[in-house]
């Protein structure tokens, strides 16, 4: 129990760390929320085939949570929890698909190896760049980026609440678990059927709860909007830092380094 | 005109499902005036402070705040009036940042930004709780909650404060604090509560209600050593007005 506990409460971290003052905390959120975008969509647009053009990329969430003051081991715990959905994904790949797609002297490595790979980076990519984004901005100041740069309100303000609300979710979750546990004496419960029972229960006092935050929120004159704090608007550096990012990506898009460089040393020698 | 009046009359209401929960009920609270509402549970409190809002309407009778009865058109001028603080702070603190939370209701209320900020570091201030604004409220602790809670009504200046037992899950010091800041408001309160003890420190009047109905409207110090009517309602005397555990004299 208790490691779900910590887990869950580590989630806060994020918090303090977006409340640092680095040159990348710095940076407008709107910028910082374009070039995490961009990154994923030049990520995501490398073909199945291609682990090794995606290696370059790594530098972009190096470089933000080197910057910006992150611990790259709490990010690199963070994508191992989600790992294992990932790779239930990609694990079957290898077996499926056998054929050989390149040839390294004596090894031949299969087209399912190289896409797995893919899918692995992709991920680790795209996550850590996602995740050093909230860490070095903070959610609320996400949220209000977005909403300034014409997200419906429906949508920002989901994300706040959802935010918002996921710690007292959880340690109601929690709570409801550790009851369950200690009158389960080590055994398995009743199994399934109480598990299906309390995830019910925990949907419907979900559902009690956002009436009450509901009422909490008319009683505050709430219309349907949320005021964000004014930002300060956007600099110079900030846009420098956005073109930067992006030609960086757009030309790691185009040239494939690894192969570039491999040509180069090969003529070399 | 007076903003602080609160007039119920023959209000009536039951739930969807048939539950009856207020069944005729009336009173009149005036300016300055600070109210117990005690009654077992399900005694309907909590379904008479929604009325108070306006959240519920009545299916019988009247609710009136400051000589303006509540309807649709009155809610926004009602809601501003009447700052309601609920049971759990977790209800009530639904953005990351205490400060924005505090400047939500100023902020709705369509002021200009230097007017929220001032009374937001004002209502902060009120409360203890200036050192907390950067905090995100789920970092809090339970009297933190509290104090912060109270403070997001307070930024909207209300002239009727309506609490949902304000003491609830306080360890004593806290408790005591929050007891000791509530005195020192002149708003007009009302409190929904057990916790008997709060009623002598800071009400002067008690409204005792039963089965959706009111059992008694009086003076708190005459209400409270009524042992038979507070029997009869499913109520105790303040742990202070019942003897000593050990020689039995009070």
């Amino acid at each position: 129990m208790a490691s779900i506990e910590s887990s869950f409460f580590d989630i806060g971290r994020l918090d303090v760390l977006s409340s640092k003052e680095t040159p990348i905390h710095r940076v407008d959120a709107r910028v910082k929320v374009l070039t995490t975008i961009y990154f994923i969509v030049v990520v995501i647009s490398f073909g199945k085939y291609d682990p090794a053009g995606l290696a370059p990329l790594i530098v972009y969430p190096m470089a933000v949570m080197t910057i910006g003051n992150i611990p790259i081991r709490y990010i690199a715990k963070k994508l191992l929890i989600a790992s294992p959905f990932v790779l239930s994904v990609a694990l079957l790949n290898p077996l499926l698909d056998r054929s050989p797609a390149l040839d390294v002297g004596i090894f031949v490595i299969s087209g399912g190896s190289l896409s797995f790979a893919s899918i692995m980076a992709k991920y680790v990519l795209t996550v850590s760049a996602g995740l050093a984004l909230i860490a070095c901005t903070g959610v609320d100041a996400i949220c209000a980026a977005l909403a300034r740069m014409g997200v419906p309100e429906a949508f920002t303000v989901q994300l706040l609440f959802l935010y918002r609300y996921i710690f007292v979710l959880g340690q109601e979750a929690v709570r409801m678990a550790r009851a369950r546990a200690l009158r389960s004496f080590g055994n398995k419960g009743l199994g399934m059927s109480t598990y299906t029972g309390m995830i019910g229960h925990l949907l419907l006092r979900t559902m009690d709860r956002a009436q009450r935050i509901h009422l909490a929120m008319l009683c505050r004159g709430f219309g349907g909007e949320i005021h964000h704090a004014p930002s300060s608007g956007i600099r110079p550096s900030d846009l420098l830092y956005l073109a930067g990012w992006s030609g960086l990506f757009t030309l790691l898009r185009i040239y494939n380094l690894p192969v570039w460089l491999g040509k180069e040393l090969g003529r070399l020698i | 005109m007076s903003h602080h009046l609160v007039e119920v009359k023959e209000l009536k209401f039951s739930y969807p499902d048939g539950t009856p929960a207020l069944n005729g009920v009336n009173f009149r609270i005036t300016h300055g005036e600070s109210v117990a509402l005690v009654g077992a549970n399900g005694a309907g409190k909590s379904t008479l402070l929604l009325h108070l809002n306006g959240y519920l309407t009545p299916q019988a009778g009247s609710v009136r705040i400051g000589d303006i009865p509540i309807t649709k058109n009155t809610l926004k001028h009602v809601r501003q009036v009447v700052g309601m603080v609920f049971q759990d702070p977790d209800d009530q603190l639904f953005l990351p940042r205490v400060y924005d939370d505090v400047a939500f209701g100023p902020t709705n209320l369509g002021l200009p930004p230097d007017e929220v900020k001032l009374r937001t570091l004002n209502a902060l201030a009120l409360v203890g709780a200036e050192h907390l604004r950067e905090r995100p409220p789920y970092k809090l602790s339970g009297g933190e909650k509290r104090a912060v809670s109270i403070a997001t009504v307070l930024s909207m200046s209300p002239s009727i404060l309506v609490m949902d037992e304000p003491t609830s899950n306080l360890d004593p010091r806290a408790r005591r604090q929050l007891i000791h800041l509530l005195s020192e408001f002149d708003h007009t309160k009302i409190i929904a509560t057990h916790d008997m003890d709060l009623v002598l420190d800071l009400c002067s009047r008690a409204i005792v209600l039963r089965e959706g109905e009111v059992a008694a409207d009086g003076p708190a110090l005459d209400i409270l050593a009524d042992r038979e009517l507070l029997d009869s309602s499913g109520l105790e005397k303040p742990l202070r007005l019942q003897g000593c555990p050990i020689c039995g004299n009070l």
